[in-house]
């Protein structure tokens, strides 16, 4: 009896309570239809009010980057608000450059559509498109580290610059019961446009790496966007130096093909870093193309190599390598991919070497 | 039998001499983490107010309408947190549609408050002390504006502290405890006015 009233009561407050919530956003998240009005009225679209601007305009195929998923803890997915977008919030704070509050930049995912709503975004954002891909193979790089081959639908093409990454989206599985994304490099060629190699660690408890690995294989359906991101080859300069750890091989393995497939006359010197043998991958396919290309020079490195690795490579933390390698490289660019801890230390390493910030382009994740 | 204290002194003695946080220690965590400015943190004050006077109502109608005449007193922690977390939805909600500039000050801390132990210490308190209806409200507003107080003063306190050299295992968190242990000892000062208990 006890057991029943208890939960009789807990259930019907419950339910009461889910009851006027609902009632409540009825009434009070009901915004009508609003009207976004882009580049000046380049594109007008209606949408219902009461969501954020990031989700309203994905729902219209119209891609800002986010890496975050809309939570305000990556600042990627910053747009023009010109009319519209009600104060600055301070969760918005922390990502808004002082230049960027004058210019009225918001985080899109912060934004509330409430009434018609004026924003610029750059044109090269239209480029971004959804594709539904078929899986064409998984191949175990290391033991945590996998890539994907998506093969995009017949006759679609995506036009990338190498080095631009991509998001997936990820189907309720398990205990996951929404569908999240998360952004991935690309890894093959911008001139293999019918087919998207992402390459993705296995995180743990992370959910989209966790549905990557333990979902996904050959034949099956999913969805990704993009290109998305600004870290590409820029190549104002005769030589580059390239670092990279773990997944972070994905981006540079584009621009190297990107460069070679084009014969750009740039120097590339290519620092692979991984802890033992066991976690480095495509080692054969660089060595390959370093011997058939004099542009290209390949340094992979372990900084604890196991005793039977019989590893007879460049030995220490990737940063003690470049410091080897490189003499003076302020006439270098440097391309940086890989943990933030990785970055900051080889920023450091690079600007000793005389590399100026604004010639180091990175993504961390 | 209950003595019958006036809803006025409560709502002082709420304040002063058992404020929720110097006295009770209710209610630490967003009073430490978000006491770096005082801007912030006096918004945050406000916000714990309003919802602490919204909350202390309902629940006072739900714990004289459901849970004494069904004897489920063992429920109390359940229900009053559920109806805390739903109640701070609606407020949020009917907060952005209605007063839209208050939102963008107050909004964001609203989810924060949910789980504020203060929020559901004052529904306790006033179901242990058996209060009426007057004396709850009062003693919701008194003891949300005694966690403002409390907030204010330390974060007033931290600002001119960041120019001050502290040692190093003190910044942060820990010299706003030592804080908030002075400030309690200040307050005992206001013991002999009043007292409710």
């Amino acid at each position: 009896m006890v057991i029943l009233t208890t939960v009789l009561s807990v259930t019907a407050v419950s339910v009461a309570l889910a009851f006027i919530i609902i009632v409540a956003e009825y009434f009070f998240n009901n915004y009508g239809e609003c009207e976004i009005d882009i580049n000046g009225g380049n594109k007008v679209l209606k949408i219902e009010g009461g969501s954020s601007l990031l989700s309203a305009l994905a729902g219209q195929k119209i891609f800002i980057p986010s890496a975050c998923g809309g939570k305000a803890t990556c600042g990627l997915c910053k747009v023009q608000v010109l009319e519209g977008a009600g104060p600055l919030l301070p969760t918005e704070e922390p990502y808004l450059t002082e230049d960027e509050r004058k210019n009225h930049y918001r985080l899109s995912c912060q934004v509330k559509v409430k009434n018609n709503i004026r924003i610029l975004v750059p044109e090269e954002l239209f480029n971004i498109k959804e594709f539904v891909t078929t899986i064409e193979s998984v191949t175990q790089l290391t033991h945590d580290i996998k890539g994907f081959k998506f093969k995009l639908p017949d006759g679609e093409t995506v036009h990338f610059k190498a080095g631009q990454y991509m998001q997936l989206y990820t189907k309720p599985y398990a205990k996951v019961k929404e569908s999240v994304y998360r952004a991935y490099s690309i890894a093959s060629a911008p001139s293999d446009d019918g087919i998207v190699e992402l390459i993705i660690r296995l995180v743990p408890d992370g959910i989209c790496t966790t549905y990557a690995h333990t979902q996904l294989s050959e034949g099956d359906q999913v969805n990704i966007s993009g290109p998305y991101g600004d870290f590409y080859l820029r190549g104002d300069c005769k030589e580059i130096v390239m670092i990279a750890g773990g997944s972070g091989l994905a981006p540079m393995k584009s621009i190297i093909l990107d460069v070679l497939e084009k014969n750009i006359d740039i120097k590339m010197n290519f620092f692979f870093g991984a802890v033992t043998k066991k976690d480095l991958y495509y080692l054969d396919f660089f060595h390959d193309l370093a011997k058939r290309h004099e542009n290209l020079r390949f340094i992979p490195a372990l900084s604890k190599p196991a005793p039977e690795d019989n590893w007879d490579g460049e030995v220490g933390l990737i940063t003690e390598v470049v410091d080897r390698y490189i003499e003076d490289c302020s006439e270098m660019e440097g391309y940086l991919c890989g943990s933030p801890g990785m970055i900051n230390a080889c920023l450091s390493v690079l600007n000793k070497k005389g590399m100026s910030d604004d010639r180091i382009f990175f993504d961390k994740f | 039998m209950t003595i019958t204290v006036s809803p006025l002194i409560i709502f002082l003695a709420s304040i002063l001499t058992s404020n929720m946080i110097l006295s009770n220690f209710l209610g630490m965590c967003s009073y430490i983490s978000i006491s770096g400015e005082y801007k912030t943190a006096s918004s945050l004050g406000k916000s714990v107010t309003l919802v602490m006077v919204f909350t202390t109502i309902i629940n006072y109608w739900v714990n004289k309408l459901l849970i004494v005449p069904l004897g489920l007193e063992y429920l109390q922690y359940i229900l009053f947190i559920m109806i805390i977390a739903a109640s701070v939805q609606i407020i949020e909600m009917a907060m952005d549609r209605l007063l839209p500039d208050l939102h963008v000050k107050l909004g964001i801390f609203l989810p924060l408050i949910t789980v504020n132990c203060a929020i559901l210490g004052t529904t306790l308190f006033m179901v242990i002390r058996d209060y009426s209806f007057i004396q709850s409200v009062l003693f919701g507003l008194g003891s949300g504006i005694g966690w403002w107080l409390a907030i204010s003063a330390l974060a007033a306190i931290r600002e001119k502290m960041g120019k001050a050299k502290l040692p190093k295992g003190l910044e942060g968190p820990g010299i706003a405890f030592i804080i908030t242990g002075i400030m309690a000892l200040a307050f005992i000062g206001f013991s002999g006015i009043f007292s409710i208990t």
